[in-house]
């Protein structure tokens, strides 16, 4: 992998509910890239990026985020991360809820009607989160991400629920954010997604099947379809003995 | 104030508070509801009314707020926006005075009204100061507020936070001296009020109607020094990292 890492991951081990989720991780992802993150329902995404951010009790390993400890006081200016849930008050409207992550983080109020205008959601600001979408209220999560210019994103699932037309505004975005110097992690089920990344990191059953690009799963798998590729993968490893 | 995410969180509180009208008409009118028909109920017996009255405009914001606290805290730590806040510079102690700030402010309107309804309208008559009486009514709130923060982290699901009223608010309001005066009561259990937070909130007020005004400092502070324990508590049991 070349440049430095944003995030370092060494015999990460999770367990929850007294089942190992994670068992002995190790991965990689380098800075200044949009790295995406598949596997299998329950293969542990949303638990590493928990971890990640400093929210999962972990059973062992080491996790290092832009040079220090996952889940660093100084960390928390640093890194912006939207649950695979949303995590967002649906009885606040759209902009209340931006408004009070962007005081807690000290931004200014410009930077609420920036980024609201980021997801293109200023039409519904005024509006009960309850009130809207599905894919309006994961917008809303979202925006509160990009408040004050974070340098590593954690998106869970980010786009699940949102049209083509806005799927492929918010991954030109995203592509924006690298080129200004962050790096994204985007865990996703759409592999078109995937496509998009410069690196895509493929787990399963809590262990990283494989580091490598979508060009390089489509060549491994020798199929264009990415789905048909993942599919074709995970009967590899299960046909192992 | 250089505690920003404190009255982020106070605000955003109260901003809830503002969308569910219904809600904070029901804490404003309910006990004004109760007081009257207390009223009513006691019409031949005017001293009974004099001797709970006062009390009572303490232990109707101890309920309401340990309920909306808990059931608030819950909602929080289940729909996943705690687990967003964790990874933000918001510290617990934010956090949990953010709380005591927004619903502080929610109690001293509710005691204000109950007062003022008690005392203007249903001829309560407070031989103390009302303004401590409010005050104390106040302190009342935060005390259920702080308890609901505290308990709320071991409830899973709103039914079970719903269940902590009898649990932990009915035997204390059997036991706080209201209903048989704590000189009435067997040893064990006069030992037992005496380590109950609302034994002393009971007090104070009491004290405060009754004109005792160094007894009911005394047992205010009592009462304070139970809040600080409850938020400390509230504030411990938050974890950043869950399983
Ligand atoms: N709160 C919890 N308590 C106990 N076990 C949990 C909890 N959350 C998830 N798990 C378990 O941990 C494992 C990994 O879950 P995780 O949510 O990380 O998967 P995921 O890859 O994000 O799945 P999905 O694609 O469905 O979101 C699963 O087996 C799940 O059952
Ligand atoms: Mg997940």
């Amino acid at each position: 992998m070349s440049g430095e890492a944003a995030i370092r991951v060494r015999g990460l081990r999770v367990v929850r509910g007294g089942r190992r989720v994670l068992g002995g991780l190790d991965l990689e992802v380098a800075a200044g890239t949009v790295t995406g993150l598949i596997g299998p329902s329950g293969s542990g995404k949303t638990t590493l990026m928990r971890a990640l951010v400093g929210v999962q009790v972990v059973a062992g390993g080491e996790v290092t985020v832009l040079g220090a400890p996952a889940g660093a006081p100084a960390l928390r200016e640093q890194v912006a991360y939207v649950t695979q849930s949303g995590s967002v008050y649906p009885d606040l409207t759209a902009e209340e809820n931006v408004r009070y992550l962007a005081r807690i983080l000290r931004a200014g109020d410009g930077e609420v009607e920036r980024v609201l205008a980021l997801v293109d959601l200023l039409d519904h600001a005024d509006r009960p989160v309850a009130k809207l979408s599905g894919g309006q209220r994961r917008r809303v999560a979202l925006a509160g991400a990009l408040l004050g210019r974070p340098r590593l994103l954690v998106l869970d699932e980010p786009t699940v629920g949102l049209d083509p037309l806005l799927r492929r505004d918010l991954w030109g975005l995203f592509t924006r954010l690298r080129d200004a110097g962050a790096t994204l992690l985007v865990s996703t089920h759409v592999l078109d997604e995937a496509a998009r990344c410069d690196a895509v990191l493929l787990l399963r059953e809590g262990r990283l099947l494989g580091a490598t690009t979508a060009e390089g799963l489509r060549r491994d798998t020798g199929t264009d379809d990415l789905d048909e590729a993942f599919v074709r993968l995970i009967e590899r490893e299960q046909g192992r003995p | 104030m250089r505690r920003p995410a404190l009255v982020a969180t106070a605000r955003r509180l109260l901003a809830q508070l503002r969308h569910d009208p219904r809600t904070i008409a029901l804490i404003l009118l309910v006990p004004l509801l109760l007081l009257g028909l207390l009223k009513l109920l006691l019409a031949d017996d005017e001293p009974t009314f004099q001797r709970v009255g006062a009390p009572l405009l303490g232990i109707f914001p101890l309920t309401v707020m340990f309920l909306v606290t808990s059931v608030t805290m819950l909602r929080e730590r289940t729909g996943g926006t705690l687990e967003r806040l964790m990874t933000l510079p918001l510290s617990r102690s934010d956090l949990v005075a953010g709380y005591a700030l927004a619903f502080a402010l929610l109690a001293a309107v509710q005691a204000l009204v109950a007062s003022a309804f008690a005392i203007g309208v249903l001829g309560l008559d407070v031989q103390g100061s009302s303004a401590a009486l409010i005050a104390i009514a106040i302190l009342n709130a935060v005390l259920g507020m702080a308890f609901g923060l505290g308990l709320s982290s071991l409830a899973t699901t709103e039914f079970q936070a719903v269940q902590f009223m009898p649990a932990f608010i009915l035997p204390q309001f059997l036991l706080c001296g209201l209903l048989v005066p704590r000189e009435q009561m067997a040893g064990a259990l006069d030992a037992l009020a005496g380590v109950l937070p609302m034994t002393y909130a009971y007090e104070a007020l009491a004290d405060v109607a009754a004109g005792d005004g160094a007894a009911a400092a005394t047992a205010a502070a009592v009462t304070l020094g139970f809040c600080v324990l409850g938020l400390t508590l509230g504030a411990l049991t938050l974890r950043r990292r869950t399983g």
